[in-house]
């Protein structure tokens, strides 16, 4: 039997249960013997370069940790609990990078924010690794009660070898925002995890914005408890010579009246700067009144880089409100550049101008006022870089 | 006194058949405190004139010459043209998304200026130039053409032009698409650009109608990418009355 059949089958044998395992994403187990170590010709696979993790899929053991400065504003509650607790709680990983953390992590953290809790200033949680030569395996929990209202500000500095899974449970009715920002030094390693449970009329905004580290590969997965969840799923990256940045997506509707919202923008500049984005939607038979979009836009901003941007939309039911998707991976555009031209402004301030403009609508989106800033500043320093070295090319 | 010399301008575009000549030797003069009317059937090579005096990348420039005020327009880069005292509105104006309109024109009349506007008078006079163009203070937060009905772009530009305030300005068919209060809006932002001291303007249009309101000088017929025929307002009328007719039965 082919891979196709094999897909096909499991498409069918959904048709007639609940049960569907998204070809894409393979069936959760915390047993290593399910995830073997990849040869990279695997499609989910296919984009990382193996090489350059640094064995951070060998399934070594460390004791390494990474340096914890919190701010844990009032209503919410940070604790350490043990693995067993974790398992009892977590979205199970269904990759091995993800298992590998959970079984390799000894303890983990646990961020509860109790229901009906409104926390009025953002939750900070800023890591930072010492060296790559430091590997270290995360593993955290971020549970939301009913209607509560928080926002969590991830940042990852520094450098190490990073494998963490991440699980956000979050309460019917809450509103949630989670903002990872990967500000790596350039010689870190990160893969991550993110798996989010969206509760009823739950609404809920993710925003994974990746501008350091060597090789950095995340994934920013949902799925949904009940009707009526909502979750907006945004990405930023900036990636320069020689970076992989790699986002990887998956909206699970296995819910009916749920929707979900992708909106990933990247740059790339300089020789070797690699960004690959996929984004993958599985509408299930049980899904029935969803809505969902997905979009990834890429701007090349000199030779030598390149930009891998995958849809896919997997459907089971119909009877939707709607689905769609939409790529594109374009250079500056020369109309843009010469009516800003016209107007006397020089081509380094136009490029500048048309950079900024990409990216603003979505670090507005993101909507976290304490970093809209630092992101605006980090992305007009990245152009620095290159406007002057693309002037010399002219 | 500004003066635009074009001269024997040649003129050709990159097609797939090769390299395609449009304007084969278009000589004009344009001196402040003149309107000159460029007219024309489709293709005859108007909007190629506005955009090659302006530096668009698309057209290469194989004979001829363009200055202001004895200066080699051509040897500039487009921001440099822009500088030196030339504005191109344009018949399609490019959308920006991101980039709100207060954002560009704080960037453009900087980099016009050498030094930023000061702020309380600049807020005024963009304000007063867009609502003299009957556009909302609102707009100026808008991105740049994005989502703006053709007439807005159209009555954006001439905001611009009334902002950034050039020697001499070339509006590539400002006209076409406008309903009739929008080209009266229009004509009268242009009318009171050309009243101001030593202002050019270089007005390309299709149709006579704009002439009604914006008096030109000169009028020039473009036919074959070659001024066929030059004249008073009165050329203009001619048009009106017998189209393009007997020009391009004598290019063929």
């Amino acid at each position: 039997m082919t891979v196709t059949d094999a897909a096909r089958d499991t498409v069918a044998a959904a048709l007639e249960s609940d049960r569907v395992e998204s070809h894409l994403n393979p069936p959760p187990s915390y047993d290593l013997a399910d995830h073997p170590l990849p040869t990279g010709r695997e499609e989910v696979w296919r984009f990382t370069p193996l090489k350059r993790l640094r064995g951070l899929l060998d399934g070594e053991a460390s004791d390494a940790h990474l340096t914890w400065d919190t701010t844990i504003p009032a209503g919410a509650n940070l604790t350490e609990i043990s693995a067993d607790e974790a398992r009892g709680l977590e979205l199970p990983p269904n990759e091995r990078p993800a298992a590998l953390a959970a079984s390799l992590s000894g303890t983990a953290t646990l961020l509860d924010v109790p229901a009906d809790t409104r926390v009025e200033e953002p939750i900070v949680l800023r890591l930072s690794g010492a060296t790559v030569e430091d590997l270290v395996h995360g593993r955290m929990i971020y549970r939301f009660g009913a209607h509560s209202e928080a926002t969590v500000v991830l940042v990852h500095e520094g450098s190490a070898r990073y494998n963490a899974i991440s699980t956000f449970l979050v309460g019917d009715g809450a509103k949630v925002t989670v903002l990872s920002l990967q500000d790596w030094a350039d010689d870190a390693v990160h893969l991550g995890r993110d798996s989010i449970r969206v509760g009823r009329d739950a609404s809920v905004k993710h925003a994974s914005i990746s501008f350091g580290g060597d090789v950095v590969r995340l994934h920013a997965n949902v799925e949904y408890a009940g009707p009526g969840g909502e979750a907006e799923l945004l990405g930023l990256y900036y990636a320069d010579a020689g970076q992989h940045l790699e986002h990887r997506l998956f909206a699970d509707h296995n819910a009916p009246k749920t929707k979900s919202n992708v909106n990933y923008k990247g740059a790339l500049q300089g020789t070797g700067a690699h960004t690959v984005w996929i984004g993958n939607v599985l509408i299930r038979k049980v899904a029935e009144g969803i809505e969902t979009y997905e979009e990834n836009r890429n701007l090349v901003l000199t030779d030598g880089c390149q930009a891998d941007s995958v849809p896919n939309l997997e459907i089971e039911t119909g009877e939707i409100e709607g689905a769609g998707h939409a790529s594109a991976t374009a250079r500056f555009d020369d109309e843009q550049l010469f009516y800003l031209k016209s107007r006397g402004v020089s081509e380094t301030e136009a490029r500048r101008l048309v950079l900024h403009g990409f990216f603003v609508d979505l670090i507005r989106k993101v909507g976290v006022p304490s970093l809209e800033e630092r992101l605006t500043d980090t992305v007009e320093a990245e152009l620095a870089k290159t406007v002057t070295s693309g002037l010399n090319q002219r | 006194m500004s003066t635009l010399e074009i001269k024997d301008l040649q003129v050709s575009v990159e097609t797939e058949d090769g390299p395609k000549e449009i304007l084969k030797g278009v000589t004009l003069t344009i001196k402040a405190g003149e309107t000159h009317a460029i007219m024309g059937p489709n293709g005859s090579g108007k909007s190629t004139t506005a955009y090659s005096i302006a530096g668009h990348p698309k057209y290469t420039i194989t004979g001829g010459t363009v200055t202001l005020d004895g200066e080699d327009v051509l040897a500039m880069s487009v921001d440099e043209r822009a500088r030196a005292g030339m504005f191109l509105a344009m018949q399609y104006p490019v959308e920006v998304p991101g980039v709100s309109m207060a954002n560009f024109l704080r960037t453009a009349k900087t980099a016009l200026d050498g030094e930023a506007p000061k702020l309380r008078t600049w807020v005024k006079d963009v304000n007063g130039a867009l609502e003299q163009m009957n556009l909302d203070p609102q707009f100026s937060s808008r991105s740049v053409n994005e989502g703006f009905s053709g007439g807005e772009k159209k009555r954006a530009e001439i905001a611009q032009l009334d902002l950034l305030d050039p020697k001499i300005a070339i509006l590539d068919e400002i006209d076409s698409g406008l309903d009739i209060d929008a080209l009266k809006v229009v004509s009268d932002g242009i009318n009171r650009f050309s009243a101001r001291e030593d202002k050019g303007l270089l007005l390309i249009t299709h149709y006579t109608r704009i002439l009604r309101y914006v008096k030109p000088d000169v009028v020039h017929v473009f036919v074959d990418g070659r001024v066929a025929e030059s004249g008073g307002p009165e050329l203009a009328e001619e048009l009106e009355a017998n189209g393009y007719e007997k020009y391009t039965a004598v290019s063929r």
